[in-house]
């Protein structure tokens, strides 16, 4: 059986601009992606039932959440939502326990220690559960918070910004859980995020926004290996592959396969035979018209020029099909005309392994 | 304490307790009530309800006792009603608890008021998405929060019921053992020559009963403070 869809169709006015936005979210995890005040909260507050203001129809499978036309608006605690806030919301006058507890103590469901003690063990609160809120670091409070919105039995999960308050470190510690969260539970996740990382590492499917409108929509390698898509600027541009584990060495590194190409990498925690998905920035790829030679770099990708798109600056855009996938370089117009780069030119892409951020390396994708 | 403390002296304190606490616990539940909808609810006429509710506030007390009289005193058409259903409350000390109640009605709406607006309403969003209700939130999430302010409403309304006077003894009048509270007994006790020492008596127990409402409510506060932030 398929798990239901999210669909939603909503029109708001906003200060600035008209929100218009149409998507689906499948099962898995739709990323709601754009800068901030690009409309992105608007629609999740109009999924969850937080705020009224938007004419539309949100529907789950057959159920429908909201339909302006027909004046029907079901309450929020009617809507069996797990929504994880980005200040976590936890509450401050009861244990970690009762909070965790609390969506199935006021919909009188029965105790059921099975799921308890999975999500306890799964998230590793289990020390936490006699502690106050308050004396909880920002990470563990994130992680209580996803807790407390998994044990709702949620038929769909929010998560809004749910990493933005944290630090890089507490963030790493936290995106493993929304890895397996889109990989082993089969409601659709809505995650609403500006951060490009968290797209690539976490997405199923994106819809992209600008101000207001949904600007792209599709798989997350579609969307960020497609050049003209540059939502954060062109600095945070870059290309998803996914790459099997192949081997780790003695020397920390780490040898993947990518679509039969090796890549090397600083060590990664997934053992051999684990698939995993990388970004690959494209300020950190340089073009070469001959296989480099003498090189310290480890990464050489052949591949054919699909697309090479001049920006209005100094700066281009070539997005090249190799045989991992589609990968973006970023150069300067001058570079472009020197080497004589047009559509169909055959190049291999030089990327330094140090180049792959560990922060951007994900757990095994879908 | 009968031993150093008149009889009639002695049946002031006692009533005027009596008096205090029904007005506090009968007008505590309506106070949360009023101070939720103030703070949370937006419907036509709130101004105007938070005008009425303000009002014994800064109507001179005479002028309440007065409307109470014209209303549940024997003649008015609530005390009529309450008549039919044998709860006369005109000159009983049940006249002087509703007296004390609406008089401290306002203090207790303000205190509450002020500590529901300050609940973080992003938890009761969060309460709703984990399939709370509007009255579970309110129950497990708003009124928890608002603990502290609702205690201190409790003990303004308890301290302006045990000093109430003008509309106590302009609605219910001033007969020993019945409607004669602490206040009305100092200013009887001064009226006649002689009297001083009982009225000082009288004066010292208001304080120790009022400083006693303090501690004890400061003692709460800090018990639920500390259980917020937690072990």
């Amino acid at each position: 059986m398929t798990p239901p869809a999210l669909s939603v169709h909503l029109r708001q006015a906003l200060a600035n601009f008209t929100l218009a936005v149409d998507f689906n979210a499948p099962a898995g995890l739709t990323v709601l992606f754009g800068a901030s005040g690009s409309g992105k909260t608007s629609v999740i507050d109009a999924v969850a039932g937080l705020s009224r203001a938007a004419m539309g129809r949100v529907a789950l499978g057959d159920q429908v959440l909201m339909d302006s036309k027909l004046g029907l608006h079901l309450p929020t605690h009617q809507r069996q939502l797990g929504y994880i806030f980005q200040d976590a919301r936890l509450f401050p006058h009861m244990s970690v326990e009762r909070n965790l507890d609390y969506a199935r103590w006021v919909t009188r469901a029965p105790k059921d220690r099975v799921a308890f003690d999975r999500v306890v063990d799964m998230l590793g609160i289990g020390p936490l559960l006699l502690r106050r809120p308050n004396r909880l670091s920002g990470g563990e409070k994130q992680r209580v918070a996803i807790g407390r919105a998994l044990l709702a039995r949620p038929k769909l999960i929010l998560a809004d910004e749910p990493l933005a308050a944290l630090d890089d470190a507490r963030k790493s510690e936290i995106l493993p859980y929304f890895e397996r969260l889109r990989d082993e539970s089969d409601v659709p996740i809505l995650y609403v995020t500006h951060a490009a990382t968290e797209v690539a590492r976490l997405a199923t499917t994106v819809v992209a926004l600008d101000a207001g409108q949904v600007i792209r929509q599709g798989t997350a390698a579609e969307v960020l290996g497609d050049p003209s898509f540059a939502p954060g600027g062109d600095r945070a541009m870059g290309a998803v592959i996914e790459a099997r584990v192949r081997t780790h060495h003695d020397d920390g590194l780490t040898e993947l396969d990518a679509g039969g190409l090796p890549l090397l990498l600083p060590h990664v925690a997934q053992s051999p035979g684990d698939r995993l998905r990388l970004r690959i920035a494209a300020q950190d790829v340089i073009l070469s018209k001959t296989r480099p030679e003498g090189m310290s770099a480890l990464n050489i990708l052949p591949g054919t020029i699909a697309d090479i798109r001049m920006g209005d600056g100094p700066g281009a855009v070539v997005s090249l099909d190799t045989a991992a996938g589609r990968v973006l370089a970023r150069l300067t117009k001058r570079s472009v005309h020197s080497l004589e780069l047009r559509q169909g030119s055959d190049v291999f892409a030089v990327v330094k392994s140090v180049a792959v951020a560990p922060g951007d390396v994900g757990g095994p994708a879908r | 304490m009968t031993g150093w403390l008149g009889p009639e002296e002695w049946q002031a304190v006692a009533l005027s307790l009596k008096v205090a606490i029904w007005a506090t616990i009968l007008s505590l539940p309506f106070a949360i009530f009023v101070s939720h909808a103030l703070a949370r609810w937006d419907f036509r006429g709130k101004q105007i309800a938070n005008g009425v509710v303000h009002l014994p506030l800064i109507l001179p007390p005479v002028v309440t006792g007065y409307l109470l009289l014209l209303i549940f005193g024997v003649t008015g058409p609530g005390g009529r009603l309450l008549d039919a259903l044998g709860l006369g409350i005109a000159f009983q000390w049940t006249g002087a608890a509703l007296a004390a109640a609406i008089m401290g009605f306002p203090l207790m709406v303000r205190a509450i008021r002020q500590s529901i607006e300050a609940v973080d309403q992003r938890l009761e969003d969060a309460a709703a998405t984990l399939g709370a209700s509007r009255l579970q939130i309110f129950a497990t999430v708003t009124l928890p929060l608002a603990l502290p302010g609702v205690l201190t409403g409790t003990i303004l309304g308890f301290a302006k019921a045990m000093g109430e006077f003008g509309a106590t003894i302009t609605f219910v009048s001033n007969i020993p053992g019945q409607t004669q509270t602490l206040p009305s007994a100092i200013y009887s006790f001064l009226q006649v020559p002689g009297g001083e020492t009982a009225a000082m008596r009288l004066v010292i127990i208001s304080i120790i009963i009022a400083m006693a409402a303090l501690i004890l409510s400061e003692v709460f506060a800090r018990r639920i403070k500390n259980r917020m932030e937690g072990a």
